[in-house]
């Protein structure tokens, strides 16, 4: 570990202090492929200026069991970025960005499991980036909405044609957004909380 | 121009990454670990004494008001395994508190849901 001295450390700023009875905190993730504006959408909804957290992970070498006995370890840190919105003063929902290289963000531990649910950002130019986190999701179940970020030179499919192209079953909610507008992004939220709301079980 | 289409996956496709990423623990082998989530919130009961180490002194400093565990990462730039290693010794001395997150597995009903879309249309 570095030793860093803690004078070097600046925490949050006295307008991002959460309050004492901040008691419950419950978080989203934000997938998609790369460039998809998993970052744009974070930062335009976060109260507080986004945030980076970061995992070391190790890969084991591929050739473990051969003569040498040696396992050759490489670390990779990845790191996510996040933003917080406070909902009332006991509960705070926290958004997750993923890093680009998908392989990382299912064995990052508890990030999806604890999840209320995720969004999937889907650009209309590369669908294909997102076919295989759509299928983890699925495999977890955990809950997603897909959202489509409107980029200009975009191809404009039929809502239909994307569902079909996406594979989703009828009840998933698919709706346009623009990452950069923080009433857009919101917009994504709040359908993400209706179908959540929807599958919950009647009190 | 019709759009590529997905193949569904084949059940147990995922079944042993080939890549064999694992998270380093930071700490001994074996060592117990407090199961923190990245959104559980930490608070310090005490002000940090002269006998504690400077990292968890700066956790302690950190969260004189509720802060979750990946933001004392964000600002400590530390991993979050490294943070959870070190929670896992303040919370065995009760020198911080932790409270769980609502997590989705425990949502017996709708109310929470609600409570977050109260929330976002005030945004
Ligand atoms: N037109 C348009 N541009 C967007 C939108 N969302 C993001 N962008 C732009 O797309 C670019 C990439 O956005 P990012 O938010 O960095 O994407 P990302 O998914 O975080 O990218 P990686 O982390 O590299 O995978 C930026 O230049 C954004 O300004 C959108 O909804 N509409
Ligand atoms: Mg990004």
């Amino acid at each position: 570990m570095d030793s860093r001295s803690s004078d070097t450390i600046t925490g949050p700023r006295s307008e991002d202090v959460l309050p004492t009875t901040a008691t419950s905190a419950v978080k989203v993730v934000i997938v998609g492929g790369f460039g998809v504006g998993k970052t744009t959408m974070v930062g335009s909804v976060s109260e507080i200026r986004p945030l980076t957290t970061e995992e070391t992970m190790t890969q084991a070498g591929v050739g473990v069991d051969d003569n040498s006995g040696v396992e050759s370890k490489t670390a990779t840190t990845v790191a996510m970025d996040f933003g917080r919105i406070s909902i009332s003063d006991q509960l705070v929902l926290y958004l997750f960005g993923t890093p680009g290289q998908e392989r990382f963000w299912f064995l990052w531990n508890g990030l999806f499991e604890g999840a209320l649910g995720a969004v999937v950002l889907v650009d209309t130019r590369r669908l294909e980036v997102s076919f295989d986190v759509i299928g983890r999701l699925e495999e977890r179940g955990v809950p997603f909405v897909v959202a489509v970020n409107t980029f200009p030179d975009a191809p404009s499919h039929p809502v239909e044609a994307l569902r079909t192209a996406l594979d989703l079953p009828d009840e998933v909610p698919m709706v346009d957004c623009d990452a950069r507008l923080r009433a857009s992004s919101r917009d994504v939220l709040l359908t993400l909380m209706r179908y959540l709301h929807s599958l919950a079980l009647p009190a | 121009m019709t759009p590529p289409r997905r193949e569904r996956r084949l059940p147990g496709a995922d079944v042993g990454d080939p890549e064999r990423l694992y998270v380093i623990t930071g700490g001994p082998d074996g060592a117990k670990r407090a199961s923190l989530d990245l959104v559980t919130m930490i608070v310090a009961r005490e002000a940090p004494s002269p006998t504690v180490p400077p990292e968890q002194a700066a956790i302690l400093r950190l969260c004189g008001a509720p802060l979750s565990v990946a933001e004392l990462s964000a600002y400590l730039s530390l991993p979050f395994s490294v943070v959870t290693a070190l929670l896992t010794d303040l919370l065995t001395l009760d020198l911080v508190e932790s409270r769980a997150p609502v997590a989705r597995a425990s949502l017996p009903d709708r109310s929470l849901l609600e409570a977050v879309m109260h929330g976002l249309q005030k945004l």
